[in-house]
């Protein structure tokens, strides 16, 4: 009955020094979901990069269906019947969804445009999902895109669906479909793998988990005879506390007040609509929304980036709106915006750490040449506070892990002892452990009275760390709540533009 | 009227190299190169084609040669951005100054030679039965010569291939985003390869119809920087070869107003007139900027080499 639809057994894979796979055996069924747990670095990527054809195994073998295989390129993996969904979606954007779907399959030598239309709606009803063919990809939302490249899969045969960290840009509603879509292709005898760290999705849809830790295989279980607790052991390799502490403090001053800030993008597209909030010295407020939702555009308005077209950002009794980025600072409002890339924004990848500090300290310091003696020492002192992992100071941050390219990051703008910090996704892509540090970083900050902008993206974080959560839809405010009396549902609701009647009481 | 027609026709003779090199250069860049280097593919092919039509006297020998040629330049770039993944710019324009060198080496004693009769016999104005005879469009698109038409027929061709056949489509993804295009399973390096040579054959056949039928004959630097009028092209045509019949022959005739005026007695700056293409690429560039089309934006791989391991 159980048919080995995989397995790879004694997997090894070297980057150079790097050893990101070792070792490692892993067995999937047919019809079955099987989670790929693991902390970042854990090789969970690599691992199914290897079963799609990206990289090719150093060492070990991979079977399917009992067949002995060697991916040379993705096409290989393809015509075995194993299709990839990437994090970051493998769609031409200025191409349709059907052009998409038939791309890099044998076609008659012209398209035929009305079959494959044709074809396209009867697989969609067949595993129930829901695409315009015709719809060119960069008019799609996020939850579309990723409907499309399961079909684009579905469509040239695979049997066996990888999904890499799936529900990462999803609305918890999203994330419900997807799901649904999952228990379906489970239904029709394929067979489903599924990579993610977050336990609540693994204990909701996987039948047997495998957790990988430092590029090996820990163990592999069955859902029922585990639980939340146990897996977070085996990822760690040791019990931790994996609740966020809240601390209490008292409501005081306002530290900052936005009134009907109104912003357009380069496009002339009304990117923010009249927002209004403020923000409580020693609180953290938390801003959710779906990515494109204003957040970015927000950050960047407060701190100077965005040209605002009306309204107001009252900070110390004085409008920010028209002032310089360093006017800014200067005044005392950090921003760290921690981008998709990590490195985009905020510091010069192929610099040392002393370099990076810097760039922010030499703008205070006077005459023509640049002393470095107080950044070094600077420098060493956040790789010291905030327990960076770096051969030394004058080591490039573009060689650094992601998580310690944060913490640089975060370690700098903390150095100007702003009163409001602003941070976009600081904990975008880390591990558990380094996204503790920066948890409790925000919150030694909220002690000591300073008041932290905090745009998240997992709503179970923003649940536990904040104490207000505001909601974004579309450059709007949809909601600013209590987070201690608020659900997720609730949240997901605003997030795709339920107006929450709380809103005015709060804003009041 | 009569003048017109005339200059009108003169123009598609005028735009004609232009348009081989252009859509060359397209199909390059719809792979995601960015190949600078048209000028010295078009200069090889000139003197290549030009060198066995001396030696041949058969036009289908010239032509190929010149193909050769071109797609040996091609490769040469190829080979450094695509194999070794050099930067595609400072390659570029490398095969550019290779390309002069190269044409003034081998064409140093065809300097002054006339491209011999049974060529520039082949090659003369033919009269198309039936579209001919049309009033204006007659004179002006189908009593040109082979090569003329060689050039209407490769960019229609061209255009279809792009926009109607499977192959055209992944040439598109691999040019928009190789990763995507190699996750589907297009073998991203064997399209870049196809295309970039395929261009630079193109090209070659550009370069050629100067030596052996615009002129005809060897001069040194023949291709007098259409090589880069023709990348400009490649922008004011929005990367799409029915668009580029159109702008070569418009710059065809921006080529060649200069003489015409002064055939009717108006004075104009020769230096003007040479500067006429360029500064209607600039205008076109600002309309395509501020438009903001998604269709007409430039590959979204170009300029980058792909690695599929690179983390």
């Amino acid at each position: 009955m159980k048919n080995n639809y995989i397995s790879m057994q004694n997997i090894s894979k070297s980057f150079g020094k790097v050893v990101a796979n070792k070792n490692i055996n892993l067995t999937v069924h047919q019809g079955e979901i099987h989670a790929l747990l693991g902390e970042n670095g854990a090789g969970k990527s690599t691992l199914m990069s290897m079963l799609s054809g990206v990289y090719t195994p150093d060492g070990g073998s991979i079977f399917v269906k009992d067949k002995e295989v060697r991916f040379a390129a993705p096409k290989d993996a393809i015509n075995a019947g194993i299709g990839m969904i990437y994090q970051h979606f493998k769609l031409i954007d200025v191409l349709t969804a059907k052009e998409n779907i038939i791309l890099g399959q044998k076609n008659g030598l012209f398209l035929n445009q009305r079959a494959l239309t044709e074809r396209i709606r009867e697989m969609s009803a067949r595993f129930g999902l829901d695409i315009d063919p015709d719809k060119k990809v960069y008019d799609m939302s996020v939850g579309e895109k990723q409907t499309l490249e399961i079909l684009k899969v579905l469509h040239r045969g695979a049997e066996i669906l990888i999904l890499d960290e799936p529900t990462a840009v999803l609305t918890p509603q999203e994330t419900e479909k997807l799901f649904k879509i999952m228990n379906r292709m489970k239904e029709e005898g394929c067979a489903v793998i599924f990579i993610t760290h977050k336990m609540n999705e693994v204990m909701e849809v996987a039948d047997r988990i495998t957790v990988l830790r430092k590029g090996e295989t820990v163990e592999t279980v069955h859902k029922n005879s585990t639980n939340p607790k146990h897996l977070t052991e085996l990822m760690m390799g040791c019990a931790v506390d994996l609740s966020i502490k809240r601390i209490e403090t008292e409501k005081s001053k306002v530290a900052m007040e936005v009134k009907d800030l109104i912003a357009y993008n380069d496009e002339g597209v009304k990117v923010l609509k009249e927002l209004s909030f403020s923000i409580y010295a020693g609180e953290i407020l938390g801003v959710a929304g779906i990515a494109g939702g204003g957040q970015k555009e927000l950050c960047e308005a407060i701190a100077g980036l965005q040209p605002v077209k009306q309204g107001e950002i009252i900070f110390e009794e004085e409008n920010l709106v028209g002032k310089s980025p360093s006017e800014i600072i200067a005044k005392g409002v950090s921003m760290s915006f921690i981008p998709e890339d990590r490195l985009g924004m905020g510091l010069v990848a192929s610099m040392d750490i002393v370099n990076n500090i810097v760039l922010k300290l030499y703008q205070r310091q006077k005459g023509f040449f640049i002393n470095r003696k107080p950044a070094e020492q600077k420098s060493l002192e956040i790789v010291k506070r905030l327990d960076i992992q770096t051969p030394g100071i004058n080591h490039p941050v573009r060689m650094l892990s992601g998580g310690n390219i944060q913490k640089v990051l975060l370690g700098r703008e903390l150095d100007s002892k702003p009163q409001v910090l602003i941070t976009a996704y600081p904990v975008r892509g880390l591990d558990i452990n380094s996204c503790h540090t920066i948890y409790d970083i925000l919150n030694e900050e909220k002690q000591k009275g300073v008041a932290v902008l905090y745009i998240g993206e997992d709503l179970d974080v923003l649940l536990e760390l904040c104490d207000r959560i505001m909601v974004m839809c579309a450059g709007e405010i949809t909601g600013i709540v209590d987070a201690r009396n608020t659900t997720k549902e609730e949240i997901g609701l605003m997030m795709v533009g339920a107006v929450n009647s709380d809103i005015k009481e709060e804003l009041s | 009227m009569e003048a017109l027609i005339s200059f009108l026709a003169a123009a598609i003779v005028a735009g004609t190299p232009l348009l081989f090199a252009t859509i060359g250069e397209i199909i390059t860049e719809r792979s995601g190169n960015l190949n600078l280097g048209v000028e010295g593919m078009m200069l090889m092919g000139a003197v290549m084609g030009f060198m066995v039509g001396m030696m041949t006297g058969n036009a289908a020998l010239a032509l190929l040669a010149a193909m050769i040629a071109g797609a040996f330049g091609a490769l040469i770039f190829a080979f450094l951005t695509i194999t070794l993944r050099a930067n595609q710019v400072v390659s570029g324009l490398t095969l550019t100054i290779f390309g002069t060198g190269f044409s003034n080496f081998i064409g140093q004693p065809l300097v002054g030679q006339i491209a011999p009769e049974g060529i520039r016999l082949f090659f003369r104005p033919y009269t198309i039965p039936v579209l001919g005879n049309i009033p204006v469009i007659g004179p002006i698109l189908f009593r040109q010569d082979a090569f003329v038409y060689l050039g209407y027929a490769a960019s229609i061709l061209l255009g279809i291939y792009l926009y109607k056949t499977s192959k055209g489509l992944n040439l598109r993804a691999v040019g928009e985003n190789p990763g995507s295009a190699d996750a589907v399973g297009i073998n991203v390096n064997l399209y870049k390869y196809v295309h970039t040579l395929l261009g630079g054959a193109l090209c070659g056949l550009g370069g050629a119809y100067l030596s052996l039928v615009y002129v005809p004959a060897w001069q040194e630097g023949v291709t007098a920087g259409r090589g880069w009028i023709a990348v400009a092209l490649v922008i004011f045509a929005t990367w799409n070869p029915y668009k580029a019949l159109f702008g070569a022959f418009l710059f065809g005739g921006l080529d060649i107003i200069g003489f015409r005026m002064q055939g009717l007695g108006i004075n104009v700056s020769q230096y003007f007139i040479d500067m006429l293409p360029y500064l209607v690429t600039i205008v076109v560039l600002v309309v395509v900027s501020m438009k903001k089309s998604k269709e007409n934006a430039p590959p979204k791989g170009l300029g980058n080499a792909y690695f599929r391991e690179e983390r």
